[in-house]
C-alpha cells in the first residue's frame, strides 16, 4: 500500500513539475525562490525570534531575529489605540457582538439570517456608538481621538464597508438614470471623487471643512473622516456595480416590464441581483482596497493599526535593530489574515451562488 | 372575454422612427377580442415593433394605440394597466436565470397583482401542467431545453392571466424538434379563445388557427387576410415574391 502511494508520488512529481525542461526549469527556480526567501523569513520570524521577556535587553542580542516581546508589550495599544483602560470592556463587548454577528451570517446553516442583518445594520452601530463615545447611562465620555489601534482601523473598515455598498449601488443607477439631473449629478460626483487622492479628501474632511462650515456647526474630526472615506469608497463601488449592470442583457428588463413590473420591483429583483452576483470579484476586491486605505487616516492623526504600531517604533524602552521590522511584520501579517479572510468568504460565496443555478448559460 | 371596450387592440395609423430612419409607418391595424393573428414579413420589416409597440416597449412617435380601451400614452399608469393584460413571449425566452421555474412564474402575480404566494404558486403550478412540464418547476432556466425554457416563458406569461398574448417569433430560436412542442401549446391558447398577436414563419401554424394573416413589409402593412385567402390568391406582387421565397422551396 505504502510502496503504491510512495510510487503514484514520485509519478505525480515527474507528471507535474518535471514533464519538460521548462516546467523542469519553472520548478526548480521555485524551489531557488522558496529556498531564498522562505527559510531566512522563517528562521528570522520563528525559529531565531525572541518570544519572551519584558523588555528590550533580551531583544539586543546581535543573533536575534523577530522581538516578540515587542508586540505582546503594546497589544493592549495595538488593539484599543489610547482607549482609555478602564473603559476597555467596553470596546469588548463591541468586538464580540459584532463578531457573533458577522460569524452567523456567514454559517450557512444558522436561521433568521434577515433579521441579523437588519440587527447588524441599525442597532448594532447604535450600540456601538454609545458604548464607544460614552456620555449616557454612566458611562465616561472617551473622545474619539483616543481610540486607536485595531478597533479604529475594524472602525473604519466597516464604516466603508457597509456605507460603500448602497451609495455605490444607488450612483450607479442614478447613473444610468433617464433623468438627466440625476444622472449629470451623479456622473460629477463620481468623476471628482475618483479623480482626488484619498489623502487629499481626508485632508479636506479635517482642516479644510470646518473653515467652510458655518459657526456653530461642527462634525467631529473621526466623523468627518468617516463620511470622506465612504464617500471615496461609493464611487469606486459606483463603477463596479456598472458594470455589473452594463453585463445584463436588454431583454431582462424587457421581459420584466413587459409582465408589468415596475422600475423599482425590476431594479431590485431582476437587474440588481443578476449584476451583484457577476461583480462579486470586484466588490471583493474593493472592499479589500477600502481595507488597506484605512491607514492613511494615520496622516490625519489618528493612531489606527499602523499608526500605533509606527509611535511603538520609536519608543526608547524598546528600541532594538528588529523593533520596527517586527511590529510592521505583525501588521502586515493582520491585514493580510482580514484580507485573505474576506477574500476566501466571497469565493466561497460564488461557489454556492454558482450551484444554486448550475448550468446557467 | 368581457370587455366593455369593442376592439381588444386598436392601432391607429402609428408611426415609429429609430433617428431618422423610419421603422413603421402610419400602420393601421384593429384586433377583436378573441382574435388570432399571425404577422410575417421579411426581415427587418417592422414585425417586431409593431408588437412591441403594443405594451409600449418601443414608443410610437404619431398616431394612437388603445388597448382594450386604454390609450397608450407617455401616462405611466396607464402602460402598467396595458401591461398589465398584455402577456409578451420573446424569441430569446429571456427567463430570469436567477429564479427557479415556478420563481420566473410567481414573480409577476405575487408583485403586480398582490396575489398570495401560496394562491401564485398554486396557479403557475397549473400553468406548468398545462404547458407539460410541472415535472421542472424547482430547476433553473438554465438547466432546461430551449423547447422547455419557451414553454416556461409561455407559463409565466399566463400566470398575470392576459387578455392579449404577444408573441415574437417564439420558435425561431428552436431546434427543429423543439418547434412543434412549443406550437402544441400554442395552438391549445389559441383553441382557448385566447386573443394572440404572432410573429411567426411557421405558415402551417398560421393555416391551423390565424383568423388573419398580415404581411409587413418596408414599415407597412401590405396586405391583411384569413389565411385560405391570403395562401391562395395573395393580391400584392410583394407578398407573392415572400410566400415563393419561405414556401418555395
Ligand atoms: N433599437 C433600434 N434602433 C435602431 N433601429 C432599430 C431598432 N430596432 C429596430 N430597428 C430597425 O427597425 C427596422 C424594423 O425592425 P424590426 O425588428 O421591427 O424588424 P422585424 O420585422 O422584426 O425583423 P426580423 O424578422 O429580423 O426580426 C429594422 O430596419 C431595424 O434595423
Ligand atoms: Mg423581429
Amino acid at each position: 500500500m505504502s510502496a503504491l502511494t510512495s510510487l503514484n508520488g514520485v509519478r505525480w512529481i515527474r507528471e507535474n513539475l518535471f514533464s519538460s525542461f521548462g516546467n523542469t526549469a519553472l520548478t526548480l527556480f521555485g524551489l531557488a525562490v522558496v529556498w531564498l526567501v522562505l527559510v531566512p523569513a522563517i528562521d528570522w520570524a520563528l525559529v531565531r525570534a525572541v518570544w519572551s521577556g519584558d523588555s528590550r535587553e533580551v531583544c539586543l542580542d546581535p543573533a536575534a531575529g523577530a522581538c516578540w516581546p515587542y508586540i505582546e508589550a503594546r497589544l493592549g495599544q495595538i488593539v484599543y489605540g489610547f482607549y482609555d483602560k478602564a473603559a476597555r470592556w467596553r470596546v469588548d463587548i463591541v468586538f464580540v457582538l459584532g463578531a457573533i454577528g458577522i460569524a452567523w451570517l456567514m454559517l450557512p446553516r444558522l436561521p433568521s439570517k434577515w433579521l441579523v442583518a437588519a440587527l447588524l445594520l441599525t442597532v448594532y452601530p447604535i450600540i456601538v456608538f454609545v458604548l464607544l463615545s460614552g456620555g449616557i447611562f454612566g458611562l465616561d465620555v472617551v473622545p474619539t481621538s483616543r481610540w486607536g489601534g485595531l478597533l479604529l482601523t475594524l472602525l473604519v473598515a466597516a464604516t466603508g464597508i457597509v456605507t460603500s455598498l448602497p451609495i455605490g449601488i444607488a450612483l450607479a443607477l442614478a447613473r444610468q438614470s433617464d433623468l438627466p439631473v440625476i444622472k449629470w449629478m451623479a456622473i460629477a460626483f463620481i468623476e471628482i471623487v475618483r479623480g482626488v487622492p484619498l489623502i487629499t479628501l481626508l485632508f479636506m474632511a479635517s482642516n479644510l471643512l470646518p473653515l467652510f462650515l458655518p459657526d456653530g456647526m461642527t462634525a467631529d474630526k473621526l466623523v468627518r473622516a468617516l463620511v470622506a472615506f465612504s464617500l471615496f469608497s461609493s464611487a469606486y463601488m459606483a463603477e463596479v456595480v456598472r458594470g455589473g449592470l452594463q453585463a445584463i442583457p436588454r431583454g431582462q428588463t424587457e421581459a420584466a416590464h413587459a409582465l408589468g413590473l415596475g422600475y423599482w420591483t425590476v431594479t431590485g429583483l431582476i437587474v440588481l441581483p443578476q449584476a451583484l452576483r457577476l461583480v462579486i470579484p470586484g466588490i471583493v476586491n474593493t472592499f479589500i482596497g477600502l481595507f488597506k486605505d484605512t491607514t492613511l487616516i494615520s496622516i490625519i492623526g489618528f493612531f489606527d493599526l499602523l499608526g500605533v504600531i509606527q509611535s511603538g517604533n520609536a519608543d526608547p524602552d524598546w528600541a532594538t535593530p528588529n523593533t520596527a521590522f517586527t511590529g510592521y511584520i505583525f501588521v502586515g501579517a493582520v491585514f493580510w489574515a482580514f484580507c485573505f479572510g474576506l477574500s476566501r468568504y466571497a469565493g466561497a460565496v460564488e461557489t454556492r451562488l454558482a450551484h444554486a443555478d448550475r448550468g446557467q448559460k | 372575454m368581457m370587455s366593455d371596450s369593442p376592439h381588444a387592440v386598436e392601432i391607429r395609423k402609428i408611426s415609429k422612427f429609430f433617428g431618422g430612419f423610419q421603422a413603421l409607418k402610419s400602420v393601421s391595424l384593429t384586433v377583436d377580442h378573441g382574435e388570432r393573428i399571425v404577422i410575417c414579413g421579411p426581415s427587418g420589416s417592422g414585425k417586431s415593433t409593431l408588437i412591441r409597440c403594443v405594451n409600449r416597449l418601443e414608443e410610437h412617435e404619431e398616431g394612437e394605440i388603445i388597448v382594450d380601451g386604454v390609450a397608450l400614452t407617455s401616462n405611466l399608469s396607464h402602460i402598467e394597466e396595458v401591461r398589465r393584460e398584455v402577456g409578451m413571449v420573446f424569441q430569446q425566452f429571456n427567463l430570469f436565470p436567477h429564479l427557479t421555474v415556478l420563481e420566473n412564474c410567481t414573480l409577476a402575480p405575487i408583485w403586480v397583482r398582490r396575489v398570495p404566494k401560496a394562491e401564485a404558486t398554486s396557479r403557475a403550478m397549473a400553468l406548468l401542467e398545462r404547458v407539460k412540464i410541472p415535472d421542472q418547476a424547482n430547476k433553473y432556466p438554465g438547466q432546461l431545453s430551449g423547447g422547455q425554457q419557451q414553454r416556461v416563458a409561455i407559463a409565466r406569461a399566463l400566470a398575470m392571466n392576459p387578455k392579449i398574448m404577444l408573441f415574437d417569433e417564439p420558435t425561431s430560436a428552436l431546434d427543429p424538434e423543439m418547434i412543434a412542442e412549443v406550437l402544441d401549446v400554442m395552438v391549445e391558447l389559441a383553441t382557448d379563445g385566447m386573443t394572440m398577436l404572432v410573429v411567426t414563419h411557421e405558415m402551417g401554424f398560421a393555416r391551423k388557427v390565424a383568423d388573419r394573416v398580415v404581411f409587413m413589409d418596408a414599415g407597412e402593412i401590405v396586405e391583411a387576410a384569413p389565411p385560405e385567402e391570403f395562401f391562395a390568391n395573395p393580391k400584392s406582387e410583394r407578398t407573392k415574391l415572400f410566400l415563393s421565397q419561405i414556401l418555395g422551396h
